[in-house]
C-alpha cells in the first residue's frame, strides 16, 4: 500500500506540476507531439483512402502493403529515423505516422466502398461529377467509419507518443523513461497513469466530436472496422 | 556529428561474422512472442466463454482489459522489474496481458456472429451445449477469432523490440545495438527481420484460417 | 493450394515453431532465461561485456588473450546495462567482465560516491574489493580510465572562458546540460555539481543518454551547451569538443578492471589477465576507441591487433 501512498503524494507534490519537467509541460509537449502526427497522418492517409475506395482501384495491393506497414516496429521506426536524420521531432512524427496512418486509410477505403451504389448513382444522375459526389455524398456517407479509424489512430498516437523520450525529446514518456533510469518507480507509475488518462480523454473527446459532425442518420451505423493496434 | 553515408548502411561482413547473435536473437524474439500470444489465448479463451454465457459480465471484462490495453507499454514492463527482476518473464506477463482486449474480444465477437439459426437447429437435432460450442459454433467463428489472433501476434511482434530497454527484446537488441553504436546495419537487419517475421505469422494464422474453414472456399 | 497441401504447410509451421521454441528453451527455464540461452558448456569462461564500443573491444580482448592462453572461452557480449549484466555474473551465467572501479562500487553501495570523492584510484579499488557479493574478484585494474567528465564546444568554452568545473559553476545558469536521465539524481551529476562546484542549477537539463549518441548528437548540433562524455570516448577528439577540468576532483576514478567469477579463477587466467591490465593506458584505449567509433572498424579486429602488437598473442 507504500505505493499508493507514495503515488498520491507524487500527484498532491506540487513541484510536480511546475516548469519544465512538470506535468503542465509534459502534457503540453505529449499533446503537441500527437496532434502533429495526427494531422500529417490524416493529411496523408485520407487522400489515399479516398482515392482508392472512389475508383475501388488498387484495394487490394494497398491494403496489402498496409497490412505489412502495420508488422513494423514502431521502435525500430524512431531509432532508425533518428540515426539517419538526427534528433528532433522528425523521428517521431515519422514513427507515428507510420503508426497510424494504415487505420485511417483502410477505414476510409471500406467506409467510402461501402456506400450504397444507389447513392452514387442518384447523385449522378443529379449532374454531380468526380469530386462533388466524393465531397457531398461519399465523404458524408462515409463519415462514421472514417471518424472511427481517425479515433482509434487518435489513440494510438496518444499511447505510443511515450517514445519520443527514448530519443531524448519531452512528453510524458519523460517520467516513464526517467524514473526507469532513476529507479523511481513512482515516477513511472505517474507516467503511466497520465498516459492512460490522456488516450481515455482523447478518445472521449473525439467521440463527442464524431457525435457531433456525423449526421444523425448515419449515427446508428458507427462501427470500428479498424482493429486495435498501438506500439 | 557525421551523417553516415549510404555506403556505410549495409555491413554484410558484420552480418556474416554475427548470424549466431541474429539468429540467437530471432529465437528469442519468436519465443517472446509464441509465449504471450498462446497464454493470452489460454486465458481470453475461457473468458470469452464466461462472457457469451453471461452477457453482462461482457463490458466490465472489455473495460478491464481495456484500461490494461491503454498503459503504455514501456510503463507496464518497467514496473514489473521490482517484481519480477530482469527475466523473461517481466516481458512475458506484460506482453500476454496486452493481449487479452483483442482476443476476447474476437472471440466473443467470433461467437456471436454465429446466425441464431444454426445454433438453433443445432439444438433442436440434439446438440448439448459444449458439443454444439466445439463442432458448430467454434469452427463457424473461426475466422473472427484468428483476425483477433493474426492482430495480438503481430503487435506482439512489435512489443518484444521495446522490451530490448529492459534487457530482453530479442530482435529489439539488435535495433538497440545499431542505435548506441551509430551503426545502422544491426538496426535494419534487427527491424526487416521483425517485419518478416510479422507478416510471415500473419500469413501463416491466415492459412490456418483458411484451412480451418473450407465450407468458405467453396461458397465463393 | 489443395487442402493437402495445407495441411502439410499447417504440419510444417507448428513443426517449425516448435522446433524454433525447443531450441531456445534448451537448457533453461522458460520464465526465467535472460535472452541468453542456457548457461557455460562445461568449463567455458564466458566473458560478458555492456554494448558501448569500448566495452566490446575489452570484451574481445579478454576473450582473445585467454584462448590465446588455451581456456575455453564463450563469448557473450553487447548486453545492455548493468544491470542486467552484473546479476548475470552472480548467477554465475557470465564468468568475466571488464568494469570500472568506481562506477561498480556505486552500482554497489550507492553512498559511496560522496565519501569517496577525491581519493586515490587504490582507495576506490580497496573500496571495491569490500564491497564485491562473495565469489566474484576484482584482479588488478589496470592504469586505463574511464571517468565522467563535462564537454563543451570550443565555441563555447571560448566565448565563456571554460577551462574547468570551476569556471562551469560562474555561467551554468545560463548553458544547457544534457546527460542521462539518472544525472539530475546523483552524486556523479548535478547532485554532486551543487555540492561541490555549487552549481545550484543550470539554464536546462535535458535527458539524453549516457554519453551516448544522442548526447553527441545534441552537443555537435547546439542543443545543449554542456554534455555529460567519458573521457575514452574517440568521439570527444574526432569532433574536437573541450573536455573541462575537474578542479576539486568531484569524479570517482574508473579504472578498467576484470571481475572475474572466483570458482573459475585459474592462475594461468589471473596472470594472463592481470598483464593485460599492466599495459592497458588511458591513451591507449582512446586510439583504440578512435578506430571502432570514428574509422567504424570491428571491435573484435582491433582487439587482436592490440594484443599483437604488445606481443600478448602471436
Amino acid at each position: 500500500m507504500s505505493i499508493l501512498t507514495e503515488l498520491v503524494a507524487w500527484f498532491l507534490d506540487p513541484a510536480n506540476w511546475q516548469g519544465s519537467t512538470g506535468v503542465p509541460a509534459r502534457v503540453a509537449e505529449h499533446v503537441l507531439y500527437s496532434v502533429i502526427a495526427i494531422i500529417v497522418s490524416i493529411a496523408v492517409a485520407l487522400p489515399i483512402g479516398i482515392f482508392i475506395g472512389h475508383t475501388g482501384r488498387g484495394g487490394a495491393v494497398v491494403i496489402n502493403v498496409l497490412n505489412s506497414a502495420r508488422a513494423v516496429p514502431t521502435f525500430g521506426i524512431i531509432l532508425l529515423t533518428v540515426l539517419v536524420a538526427g534528433i528532433g521531432l522528425l523521428p517521431v512524427v515519422v514513427a507515428l505516422v507510420a503508426l497510424a496512418s494504415p487505420p485511417i486509410v483502410t477505414n476510409t477505403y471500406a467506409g467510402i466502398r461501402s456506400v450504397d451504389p444507389k447513392i452514387r448513382e442518384a447523385a449522378e444522375g443529379m449532374g454531380m461529377v468526380g469530386w462533388q459526389v466524393i465531397r457531398r455524398v461519399e465523404i458524408p456517407v462515409a463519415l462514421p467509419i472514417i471518424m472511427a479509424g481517425i479515433r482509434t489512430s487518435a489513440v494510438q498516437i496518444v499511447a505510443t507518443a511515450t517514445f519520443a523520450a527514448i530519443v531524448g525529446l519531452g512528453g510524458l514518456g519523460r517520467y516513464i523513461i526517467d524514473g526507469l533510469a532513476q529507479q523511481d518507480l513512482t515516477q513511472v507509475l505517474a507516467g503511466a497513469i497520465l498516459v492512460a488518462a490522456l488516450s481515455l480523454l482523447t478518445e472521449f473527446a473525439l467521440s463527442l466530436l464524431q457525435s457531433a459532425v456525423v449526421s444523425d442518420g448515419l449515427q446508428a451505423q458507427s462501427t470500428e472496422a479498424a482493429s486495435e493496434t498501438k506500439a | 556529428m557525421t551523417r553516415l553515408s549510404l555506403a556505410q548502411v549495409l555491413d554484410w561482413s558484420w552480418m556474416s561474422s554475427n548470424l549466431d547473435t541474429i539468429w540467437e536473437q530471432f529465437q528469442e524474439h519468436v519465443i517472446l512472442t509464441i509465449l504471450p500470444v498462446t497464454f493470452g489465448f489460454l486465458i481470453a479463451f475461457p473468458l470469452a466463454l464466461v462472457a457469451v454465457r453471461w452477457p453482462r459480465l461482457y463490458s466490465p471484462l472489455l473495460g478491464m482489459t481495456g484500461v490494461l490495453f491503454s498503459i503504455p507499454t514501456l510503463a507496464l514492463f518497467v514496473v514489473m522489474i521490482p517484481f519480477t527482476g530482469l527475466s523473461r518473464a517481466t516481458a512475458i506477463i506484460p506482453l500476454t496481458l496486452y493481449t487479452l482486449l483483442i482476443l476476447i474480444r474476437n472471440t466473443v465477437e467470433g461467437l456471436a456472429s454465429v446466425p441464431r439459426d444454426v445454433s438453433e437447429s443445432a439444438e433442436a437435432m440434439g446438440y448439448r451445449r459444449t458439443r454444439r460450442l466445439f463442432k458448430i459454433e467454434l469452427p463457424l467463428a473461426m475466422p473472427v477469432i484468428v483476425a483477433g489472433l493474426r492482430i495480438a501476434t503481430v503487435n506482439t511482434i512489435a512489443y518484444v523490440a521495446i522490451t530490448s530497454l529492459i534487457g530482453q527484446g530479442g530482435l529489439g537488441q539488435l535495433m538497440l545495438d545499431g542505435f548506441q553504436r551509430q551503426f545502422p546495419t544491426p538496426l535494419i537487419v534487427g527491424l526487416t527481420l521483425a517485419v518478416a517475421f510479422a507478416v510471415a505469422a500473419d500469413l501463416g494464422l491466415l492459412s490456418i484460417e483458411r484451412a480451418l474453414t473450407p465450407w468458405k472456399r467453396a461458397r465463393s | 493450394m489443395g487442402s493437402r497441401m495445407k495441411k502439410l504447410a499447417l504440419i510444417v509451421m507448428v513443426a517449425l515453431s516448435l522446433a524454433i521454441i525447443a531450441s531456445g528453451c534448451a537448457g533453461e527455464g522458460a520464465l526465467e532465461g535472460g535472452g541468453e540461452g542456457g548457461g557455460a558448456g562445461g568449463d567455458a569462461v564466458v566473458v560478458g561485456s555492456a554494448n558501448f564500443s569500448e566495452q566490446l573491444i575489452l570484451g574481445n580482448m579478454y576473450a582473445e588473450l585467454l584462448e590465446d592462453r588455451g581456456v575455453s572461452v564463450e563469448r557473450r557480449l553487447n548486453i545492455g546495462s548493468r544491470d542486467t549484466l552484473f546479476p548475470a555474473l552472480e548467477s554465475g551465467e557470465i564468468t568475466l567482465v571488464p568494469e570500472y572501479t568506481g562506477a561498480l562500487l556505486v552500482f554497489r553501495a550507492e553512498g559511496e560516491e560522496e565519501e569517496l570523492k577525491g581519493s586515490e584510484p587504490s582507495q576506490v579499488t580497496d573500496r571495491l574489493r569490500e564491497e564485491l557479493p562473495d565469489g566474484l574478484v576484482a584482479l588488478d585494474p589496470a592504469e586505463a580510465q574511464n571517468r565522467g567528465s563535462l564537454a563543451v564546444l570550443p565555441e563555447t568554452a571560448e566565448e565563456y572562458e571554460l577551462e574547468t568545473y570551476s569556471d562551469l559553476a560562474e555561467v551554468a545558469d545560463e548553458l544547457a546540460v544534457g546527460g542521462p536521465p539518472e544525472f539530475p539524481t546523483r552524486y556523479s551529476g548535478l547532485v554532486g555539481l551543487q555540492e561541490v562546484y555549487g552549481i545550484e542549477e543550470f539554464g536546462e537539463f535535458r535527458a539524453l543518454d549516457a554519453g551516448g549518441p544522442l548526447t553527441a548528437e545534441a552537443l555537435s548540433s547546439g542543443q545543449i551547451d554542456v554534455a555529460r562524455v567519458f573521457t575514452t570516448q574517440g568521439v570527444i577528439k574526432d569532433q574536437g569538443w573541450v573536455v573541462l577540468e575537474d578542479d576539486k576532483n568531484m569524479e570517482l576514478a574508473q579504472n578498467i578492471v576484470p571481475v572475474i567469477s572466483e570458482p573459475a579463477l585459474t592462475d594461468e587466467i589471473q596472470s594472463a589477465l592481470n598483464e593485460l591490465s599492466a599495459g592497458l593506458t588511458t591513451e591507449n584505449l582512446i586510439s583504440l576507441n578512435e578506430r571502432v567509433e570514428v574509422d567504424r572498424e570491428d571491435p573484435e579486429d582491433v582487439a587482436r591487433e592490440y594484443l599483437q602488437e604488445n606481443g600478448l598473442i602471436e
